[in-house]
């Protein structure tokens, strides 16, 4: 096996966080209702193919996208379409599905699925609702199908604060994980990009026709838009696609078996839990039935779809989100600290300025909450978000052509090369508590409407 | 903790959404947020944050000019009795400055803070703590004699056209506590130069005088002071900026906490030293041949540059930038007091100027990244067409 290269960065910070999930595999209780919801799909608008009461089986169509009516967004479990909860504008927030607890389920033709030609295979994808696992780059939207993208990355490494083991979740996947990598590389002229952490820990060595690259180095050194910038450069009209390594197994695990895989491992973290591992379900499973296993450790937490950084919140009574393997529970900081502001108080606090003592003093991992640990205020300090920046951008001048929606200047400085999750850090870390995610995520939707 | 933490709830309590005090709520804001870290929590973006705010950041500039303040305050006493020939202990000293020097800070907070409250209430924004230093910093750099109301219009003009009128915190083009200076300097030119101002009394009585050594250069007396003595500083001067010691100090605080930014510190002092040899090698007249390390520890250069020149908001933004910037003002510094005698501190003057150019330095350093940008596009381009 050949490694094509070694991403290595320095800049970025490690997040020394309490609450690294074990790694056992818990089952969750089963879930009574699993939730699709639409909002995950960022760029893509739902339209129905069920109404509230039909029947459903797992596999089959549930809404599609209207951007793109090929694009089909499928049911994870067999049952009834229970709710359509809609909000402002009868924009549909969720569709929740009361799960019958059979097995009944949409198959599709897939015998000799390898000898399908790239069109052959985009209609089964797309048919089979295994479509929106597939991401393209600039904008982290879902792929076109029409496109044939420049490269297709896979990272197994994350470097998000507690973030998931993938060699551990997909230990036991080589299989499937193969026979997906073997789908995308029929979509794609190069082989797929599969990225590891340095060591090569896990089965992803014994991955073949792909190219493999390494990654060393601090949050956020696990994102793909560095390693995009590295291996192949988006310039402007190229497309990259990415895939999450679990969706890479549901995909191929749909070729083996023709039946819609709905898999998530999740791995619970969070310094509100004790005992913190993983779990195997579905996505869009309660998260009740989930919580039910940890002891939650305060009387108010906040639950979060995904990490800390870049995750959404989400009440207990909520579902899972469609891709993240994660799920977080922290405290809520809602609490005054006096003086607080004094240089060198609270070192419990993790800080990576150095006005505080704190990474000097604990190492074994920190207590976090919610808590601002200050408000808004105007753009004063420079150099530090670079510092936890490693794309060759320059990030306080692309939040602020963002945030004066000049397009040229958001082009000119980068804007199809990061996606929100990037600065996901620099709303960590800046000084003005400046929200960085969502300004990059307004441009990028302005980005979309105006130039597509 | 509590019991006053209900208190400060129920004095707020009129300032709330939908009350009939809630235009006034960041006055009331600005006190309450100096007692407490409100206990706000993340509604968007990352759902933790570092412990670092812009109080936090502010209060450290202002510990690291602490050093050099008490030092000024002990400084303005030590030159009068001295002067004077009058016996004195360090106590003695102190409190003569310090009877000075605190009347001079108050006048500039009060001035400087009404003004921000007024448009913090008036823009409905949080009040910025930025002005806490710019209000230290404005009568740490004043000749101590100055009158009162002559630091009160200063402030006064330099928070309304330096800064508000731009936009206010994060938005100035110059250094507000400089424009202050300039201000004055340029209005009130007898209370800012000449031998009389420098020293206390100076002016009333006349067993005093105290030219600074920059100005007795300029006008081709001769200096009797050692290096030493301009080291730590017991030299006349601006209030604080005469100890290159205790700047020091101030310098290395900044460095460690990373709140100031060492590459403005050492580009500024590598300008500096550069431009004084260039200028000891030419040696046409005393000036010239001033010693560069000299040129160095006298005058407002180590106060400039560590605590002007590195104001985040009016110096360069990006990594490049801000070398390029440190270099200019060193260089300047040293031109405009060698090639001009009217200006005898070039420090002032050559902050503001690079603050002028700091955007266009950063913007040819953006340029470079973008112009690789589109080569790479382009590269791109061609390869497909071909």
């Amino acid at each position: 096996m050949e490694i094509i290269k070694k991403i290595h960065t320095q800049r970025g910070a490690k997040l020394n966080i309490k609450g690294g999930a074990d790694k056992i595999f818990g089952n969750a209780l089963p879930s009574p209702t699993f939730s699709i919801n639409p909002d995950d799909f960022f760029g893509s608008i739902p339209k129905l193919l069920k109404k509230e009461g039909e029947k459903i089986a797992a596999g089959e169509s549930l809404f599609f996208s209207k951007n793109d009516p090929q694009i089909k967004f499928v049911s994870p479990v067999s049952g009834v379409v229970q709710t359509i909860q809609r909000g402002a504008r009868r924009k549909i927030e969720k569709i929740i599905i009361a799960a019958d607890g059979t097995d009944e389920s949409v198959t599709h033709k897939v015998e000799n699925w390898e000898k399908l030609d790239r069109e052959g295979l985009k209609s089964l994808l797309l048919e089979s609702g295994n479509w929106p696992f597939i991401h393209q780059r600039p904008y982290g939207t879902l792929a076109n199908p029409t496109d044939t993208p420049k490269a297709i990355f896979v990272s197994t490494f994350k470097t998000c604060p507690l973030s998931p083991d993938y060699s551990f979740i997909l230990n036991d996947e080589r299989e499937s994980f193969q026979a997906g990598i073997d789908v995308l590389n029929s979509m794609v002229d190069q082989k797929v990009f599969l990225g590891t952490d340095a060591s090569f820990a896990g089965m992803f060595g014994d991955i073949k026709d792909v190219q493999h690259y390494t990654i060393a180095g601090p949050h956020p050194a696990g994102n793909l838009s560095l390693h995009i910038q590295e291996l192949a450069p988006l310039n402007m009209g190229d497309r990259v696609w990415t895939v999450n390594p679990e969706d890479v197994v549901n995909i191929g695990r749909f070729m083996n078996s023709g039946k819609f895989s709905s898999s998530r491992t999740v791995a619970v973290t969070g310094n509100a839990i004790e005992k913190a591992h993983y779990i195997r379900t579905r996505l869009g499973a309660e998260i009740q039935p989930i919580l039910d296993y940890f002891t939650p450790k305060s009387s108010q937490f906040r639950v979060i779809n995904g990490d800390v950084l870049t995750g959404t919140s989400v009440s207990e009574a909520g579902h899972l989100g469609y891709y993240n393997n994660q799920l977080t529970v922290i405290p809520e900081g809602n609490t005054y600290r006096m003086f607080g502001w004094l240089p060198f108080k609270d070192n419990n606090i993790l800080s990576l300025s150095n006005t505080s003592f704190s990474r000097l003093f604990n190492k074994s991992g920190f207590e976090v909450n919610t808590n601002l640990n200050g408000e808004e205020r105007a753009l004063v300090v420079t150099g530090e978000m670079e510092k936890v920046f490693p794309l060759d951008v320059y990030p306080m001048q692309l939040i602020k052509a963002c945030l004066i929606e000049d397009i040229e200047k958001m082009e000119a400085l980068g804007i199809y090369e990061v996606v929100p999750e990037d600065f996901g850090l620099i709303d960590y870390a800046n000084t003005s508590k400046l929200e960085a995610q969502e300004i990059i995520r307004e441009g990028i939707e302005l980005m979309i409407n105006e130039v597509g | 903790m509590n019991a006053l933490r209900k208190t400060l709830d129920s004095i707020k309590k009129p300032f709330g959404k939908g009350q009939k005090l809630e235009k006034f709520a960041p006055a009331i804001n600005a006190f309450d947020t100096f007692l407490f870290v409100p206990n706000h929590t993340t509604k968007k973006g990352a759902h933790i944050r570092d412990a670092v705010d812009l109080k936090r950041t502010m209060v450290t500039v202002i510990i690291a000019l602490l050093p050099a303040l008490i030092y000024g305050i002990y400084n303005t006493g030590y030159q009068y009795y001295i002067q004077t020939d009058t016996p004195f202990t360090f106590l003695d000293a102190f409190i003569h400055g310090a009877w000075k020097i605190v009347p001079m800070i108050i006048v500039s907070y009060v001035v400087g803070l009404s003004i921000e409250f007024g448009f913090a209430v008036y823009r409905g924004h949080e009040v910025n703590e930025g002005y806490l230093v710019t209000g230290l910093l404005i009568p740490m750099i004043m000749p101590v004699d100055i009158p009162l109301w002559m630091v009160g219009i200063s402030t006064a003009f330099a928070v309304l056209i330096a800064k508000e009128a731009f936009g206010g915190t994060g938005m100035n083009i110059l250094n507000p506590a400089l424009t202050a200076r300039a201000f004055a300097f340029f209005a009130y030119p007898t209370y800012m130069s000449g031998n009389k101002v420098w020293v206390s009394e100076a002016g009333s009585v006349d067993a005093i005088s105290g030219e600074t050594i920059l100005g007795s250069l300029a006008a081709g007396q001769d200096v009797n002071y050692s290096m030493m003595e301009m080291f730590q500083g017991s030299i006349p001067g601006s209030i604080a900026e005469t100890s290159t010691l205790w700047v020091g100090v101030g310098a290395l605080i900044l460095i460690v906490t990373g709140i100031g930014s060492w590459r403005i510190i050492t580009g500024g002092i590598l300008g500096a030293a550069v431009m004084g040899l260039l200028f000891n090698l030419w040696g046409a007249n005393a000036l010239m041949s001033f010693s560069w390390m000299n040129h160095l520890v006298v005058g407002g250069f180590a106060f400039g540059i560590v605590f002007m020149a590195t104001d985040p908001v009016s110096a360069a933004q990006t990594n490049k930038g801000k070398w390029i910037y440190g270099i200019l003002v060193g260089i300047f510094c040293i031109m405009i007091r060698v090639f001009n005698p009217a200006y005898p501190e070039g420090v002032m003057l050559a902050i503001l100027l690079m603050n002028v150019f700091a955007p266009t330095i950063d913007h040819y350093v953006v340029n470079g990244n973008i112009k690789k940008r589109k080569k790479r596009w382009n590269s791109a381009q061609e390869l497909k067409t071909a």
